[in-house]
């Protein structure tokens, strides 16, 4: 199957708020989907719509062909899902909790297996209440692949956790990617998305605001790229009467605004042939923070306001 | 329903419990102490019967003691919790009397006892105790008013005239502890389905655990099999051991006959429906505790779990027959000690009736999957 998630025109509405907008999104099998937008923006509303937990107030959706809310006992023989901050039985052991989970499922989990490879060995018979946080949602993801999902949804799976617990949880991640498996991840950290998402859709107060690959959004969305040149201000004034650009100096450093690669170019000849004293220069991009950021930041200053499931393309 | 489903349910749910020393304690532990307590304190802590002044005012016309009057009195001794001595009616007031010996406890019987008895008319026998005695004053008490209120009932049933013989066969007579164990089992039936499935009900709903199980095959016909088989395996056990212990260590008077057991069936399911009903209808765990805990206490102590109804003002009886824990502890006094086992069946009606709606509406109200 070429799409393994489906949404078109999603809108859930919820007595005070419309928490998804006319949302549209496909996943492709066997990538990373990274769903990346600021605390309450729907990111859980539209991952529970997708998992069948949640009734839509409108719009289409299909996960592996079927529809989540009438459908959701075939569906949830095939996904494995992760909730926001997942929670189980204060006093049973991960082994255990495998081991019920298979039983349930009516397959023959391997617990040493699973928990090794979500690195809770050294966990396996200790009781729920007692694990840390990040250790509670390994438990999750290793219960989440009992029954052999081929859609893995997980929201915000590293929330919270300790960087060495988050950089787990991403192994794990790029495991299942490894073996084919499709997944839907949201995230409220950029870095995530960006490292582990084949493609992404940034949402945000229940729309999306950019979507495709982190590659993509920020040639797309990113502002122009930056030279840097750690010099006096005369440096400074030298340029700005040469050249166009917009240049800023402060604390012993210019910031030239590039328009083109070749701006740099020109821009560093020009220093050298003049004689003037420098130290050193480098040049910048937007990261999909910087993106996301500005996005962000704009829309809630009324800009963006028009915009409906897609941006317009912004000038920086 | 798939069984392995349930049996898996039930291995994690029992797990649990046995990991939580709290739940444990509640159900098993709680009613143990409780019997022990009450049967000390009532029963008198193993110093022998009481010796119990009589003065015997109901003469025949003969000039000696009236049949009923004395069954009565063997009556008394066969509780073992009082021996009785014949006081002479010569020797005037019995109270002054006890005063002046130093005895605890009198009783008198006043004439027209049988007469009256046997006419459907009340008439009271007077009962003297000391309230510094107060273990003595205990026993008497509970000798007293068990062999009465047996007295009572069989009038009511209708048969005219009991010799000894006739109330001899199966229970005896009933001591305090008689009511106790299953007033105590009743207990159990309430308590441990209450306290935790309104916890559990409320707390696995807050902390997404029902919607995580909405996602695998389990079904929520099945797990709440699963619950109700748990609390049923529980009651069970919990009777089995309060049985044991009123038997072996009080010499509780009860017969064990299979119309106790619909009541063990009936119980849980009653209870655990009403706890998962106050659990779903609050909104968080602390208020769904506070909801339980209004329920469930005043229950606990107005149904006939430590004191028989019968004892209770006529106010208060009015209340304890709204409640469904009376049913289930007059269901279980009727087979276990009485053996009227049309009233027994009329108190599981009744039983059955709070569970079936009790469940209707638990089912109707537990979201599985929710929003
Ligand atoms: N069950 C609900 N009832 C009412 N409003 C809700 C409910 N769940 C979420 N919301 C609202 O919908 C919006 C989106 O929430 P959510 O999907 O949880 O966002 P995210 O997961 O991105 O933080 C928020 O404004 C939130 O307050
Ligand atoms: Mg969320």
């Amino acid at each position: 199957m070429a799409e393994a998630i489906v949404v078109d025109d999603l809108v859930k509405t919820y007595p005070d708020v419309q928490a998804v907008d006319h949302v549209s999104f496909r996943v492709p099998a066997g990538t990373v989907f990274a769903f990346l937008g600021p605390n309450g923006a729907g990111k859980t509303t539209t991952t529970e719509i997708l998992e069948g937990l949640r009734a839509r107030t409108g719009g289409a959706v299909e996960v592996l062909g079927l529809d989540p809310w009438s459908e959701g006992r075939p569906l949830h023989r095939q996904i494995g899902v992760i909730p926001q901050d997942f929670r189980f039985f204060e006093k049973i052991r991960p082994r255990e909790a495998i081991e019920y989970y298979g039983t349930l499922f009516g397959t023959r989990p391997d617990p040493a297996a699973l928990l090794a490879r979500v690195q809770l060995t050294d966990k396996a018979e200790s009781r729920f209440d007692t694990l840390s946080g990040g250790q509670k949602q390994k438990l999750g993801l290793a219960l989440s692949l009992v029954n052999d999902p081929k859609v893995c949804f997980l929201d915000e799976p590293t929330t919270g956790l300790d960087p060495q617990a988050r950089r787990g949880i991403w192994e794990v991640i790029r495991g299942l990617r490894r073996e084919g498996r499709t997944v839907f991840l949201t995230t409220h950290y950029l870095e995530e998305a960006e490292i582990l998402a084949d493609r992404v859709a940034i949402i945000h107060h229940g729309r999306i605001v950019a979507d495709g690959s982190p590659a993509e959004i920020i040639q797309r969305l990113g502002g122009p790229a930056r030279l840097r040149i750690d010099a006096g201000e005369d440096v400074a004034s030298f340029l700005r009467a040469r050249f166009p650009n917009e240049i800023h100096w402060q604390a012993g450093r210019v910031e030239i605004v590039l328009q083109t690669r070749e701006d740099a170019i020109a821009i560093l000849d020009a220093l050298r042939a003049s004689g003037l004293a420098w130290v050193s220069f480098s040049t910048e991009r937007d990261t999909l923070e910087d993106v996301f950021v500005r996005l962000v930041g704009q829309m809630d200053d009324g800009v963006l306001k028009s915009a409906n499931g897609r941006a317009p393309e912004v000038p920086a | 329903m798939n069984g392995a489903r349930i049996l898996a349910d039930l291995k994690v749910t029992a797990r649990g419990y046995l990991r939580n020393p709290i739940a444990l304690f509640f159900s098993l532990v709680f009613p143990l102490i409780l019997i022990l307590l009450f049967g000390l304190i009532f029963a008198g802590s193993g110093s022998g019967p009481v010796t119990l002044y009589v003065q015997n005012f109901d003469h025949a016309a003969n000039g000696t003691a009236t049949p009923f009057s004395q069954a009565f009195l063997s009556d008394l001794n066969r509780t073992n919790l009082v021996s009785v001595d014949l006081v002479s009616p010569s020797v005037g007031n019995l109270s002054t009397w006890l005063g002046q010996n130093n005895n605890p406890v009198g009783l008198v019987i006043p004439a027209g006892f049988q007469a009256s008895f046997l006419a459907h008319r009340p008439v009271n026998v007077t009962l003297f105790t000391n309230p510094q005695a107060a273990s003595a004053a205990g026993s008497a008490y509970g000798a007293v008013a068990g062999v009465l209120n047996y007295l009572n009932l069989a009038a009511a049933n209708g048969t005219a005239i009991l010799g000894t013989t006739q109330y001899n066969v199966g229970s005896t007579i009933f001591t305090y502890i008689d009511y106790l164990v299953p007033g105590l089992i009743g207990f159990s039936i309430l308590t441990s389905p209450m306290f935790s499935m309104v916890d559990v009900t409320s707390t696995y709903r807050k902390d997404g655990i029902f919607r995580q199980l909405s996602l695998t095959p389990l079904t929520r016909d099945e797990w709440l099999a699963s619950r109700v088989l748990w609390y049923t395996m529980l009651t069970f056990l919990s009777a089995a051991i309060m049985l044991g212990f009123g038997v072996v260590v009080f010499g509780a008077h009860v017969i064990l006959n299979v119309w106790l057991l619909p009541f063990l069936f009936a119980g849980p399911l009653l209870f655990v429906s009403l706890g998962m009903v106050a659990g779903s209808i609050a909104r968080t765990p602390e208020s769904a505790a506070v909801i339980g805990n209004v329920i469930t206490f005043p229950m606990m102590f107005l149904a006939g779990t430590f004191f028989p109804v019968s004892d209770f003002g006529p106010g208060l009886q009015v209340v304890a027959k709204l409640l469904p824990l009376y049913y289930v502890i007059d269901g279980m006094n009727q087979a276990m000690l009485f053996q009227n086992f049309g009233r027994a069946f009329g108190d599981l009606l009744v039983v059955l009736g709070f569970a079936a709606v009790l469940f209707a509406a638990a089912v109707y109200l537990f979201r599985w999957k929710g929003e």
